[in-house]
């Protein structure tokens, strides 16, 4: 082996090594390693520095609980994100946040619209501003129910008597067959409302 | 993978920790094995993993979406450890002697506990030869071999990550193996 051929032989290893050889080139490097023992060996040599190197690849493993303490370092994170991913994560609770929300809002609604004096058109009653009056000796026949106004009973009422954010005022003539209810808070509306709801 | 990984760097973006959490879990074993081959030491290797993740989460405003996440992360990790290099550099040989005590005391604890055949025992003695051959190369050929025949990447993409042509790669590619060679040829 003299120094120029091992300076040209030493560089089409390499090229060799790194996929990069020309074929000509490849044929004129297995030519040269056949004849020349120290070249063949060094280049043996070379082959097997990556194969040591190769077989130390993936033996060693990140340390336990490493991503939990890379979290652990991270600056705190907002609320909001947690929020979503709670939402992610719980696909149904969402839905029944979701439907409870709307529900609501429909409850509501109607809660305002249901703010005004109203109540069961009978034969029968007579009404002074927001008083809904069962005369004296006279009989309803029927359920009656009073919204934001109050019942005066003299008569006597054939059913059940629900008034709804008012007062109700029993003359000791007055008589009903069914139940009454008076309903004040908002919650008890809402549970007449969905026992309504039911019923139906 | 890639759609995966970048879908998982939005929800990072948004500020979700648990996609960088899923992240981690992917690149964690790359990442430490690059650490600890550069250094050759598990603490450190931990350390400097566990620190260029953070650089990435606290930096992930500054990764270009067109590039490959791996390649850039690479490039964090890569940094790190030749800054500690260098940074250690003057009692390396102090370093030296206490990795080569801590290295035997867990080779013994090991041969002990479990008894080990002595076939497993030279063969770790082997590798143990093989990392200090590693730990010998200058840190810039160092980078390059690893990278190359531990990590399994491209020329091109080792160039992308230590940020030089890949004519500088594969000339440090070549000095590192003969100098490798040199080291190695005794085994």
């Amino acid at each position: 082996m003299n120094a120029d051929c091992q300076k040209e032989i030493t560089r089409y290893m390499h090229e060799y090594l790194d996929g990069e050889l020309p074929k000509e080139q490849v044929v004129k490097l297995r030519e040269h390693l056949e004849q020349c023992q120290d070249c063949h060996q060094h280049f043996q040599e070379l082959k097997q520095s990556i194969m040591f190197v190769r077989g130390l690849s993936n033996s060693v493993k990140a340390p336990e609980h490493f991503t939990e303490n890379v979290l652990s370092l991270l600056p705190k994170e907002k609320r909001t994100i947690k929020l979503q991913r709670w939402f992610h994560l719980h696909p149904f609770l969402t839905a029944c946040a979701i439907f409870f929300v709307f529900m609501m809002g429909s409850f509501v609604a109607l809660w305002e619209q249901d703010q005004q004096f109203s109540f069961t058109k009978q034969p029968n009653l007579v009404v002074k501003g927001n008083t809904v009056i069962v005369p004296k000796g006279k009989t309803v026949k029927g359920d009656l129910v009073v919204r934001n106004g109050d019942i005066r009973i003299e008569g006597e009422v054939d059913g059940d008597v629900t008034v709804i954010n008012g007062e109700k005022y029993m003359a000791s003539a007055g008589k009903v067959t069914g139940n009454i209810q008076e309903i004040h808070q908002m919650f008890e509306w809402l549970w007449f409302h969905m026992k309504e709801l039911v019923a139906q | 993978m890639d759609v995966f990984i970048r879908k998982k760097i939005r929800q990072v973006l948004k500020g979700d920790q648990n996609a960088f959490g899923e992240i981690v879990e992917i690149y964690k074993d790359k990442v430490y094995q690059l650490c600890y081959r550069m250094l050759g030491n598990r603490h450190e290797a931990e350390d400097v993993a566990q620190e260029a993740f953070l650089r990435a989460y606290l930096n992930i405003r500054r990764y270009d979406e067109n590039r490959k996440f791996s390649t850039w992360l690479y490039r964090i990790t890569t940094n790190l450890c030749i800054d500690r290099i260098r940074k250690k550099k003057p009692d390396y040989h102090l370093d030296a002697d206490i990795e080569g005590s801590e290295n035997l005391t867990l080779y013994s604890q090991i041969a002990s506990s479990s008894h080990l055949p002595e076939q497993e025992v030279e063969h770790m003695e082997l590798q143990e030869s093989i990392q200090q051959a590693i730990l010998k190369l200058p840190e810039k050929y160092r980078a390059v071999i690893i990278l190359k025949y531990m990590e399994e990447l491209s020329v091109e993409e080792i160039a992308g990550i230590l940020d030089m042509p890949v004519g500088t790669v594969k000339t440090r590619l070549h000095r590192g193996r003969e100098a490798l060679r040199k080291h190695l040829r005794k085994l």
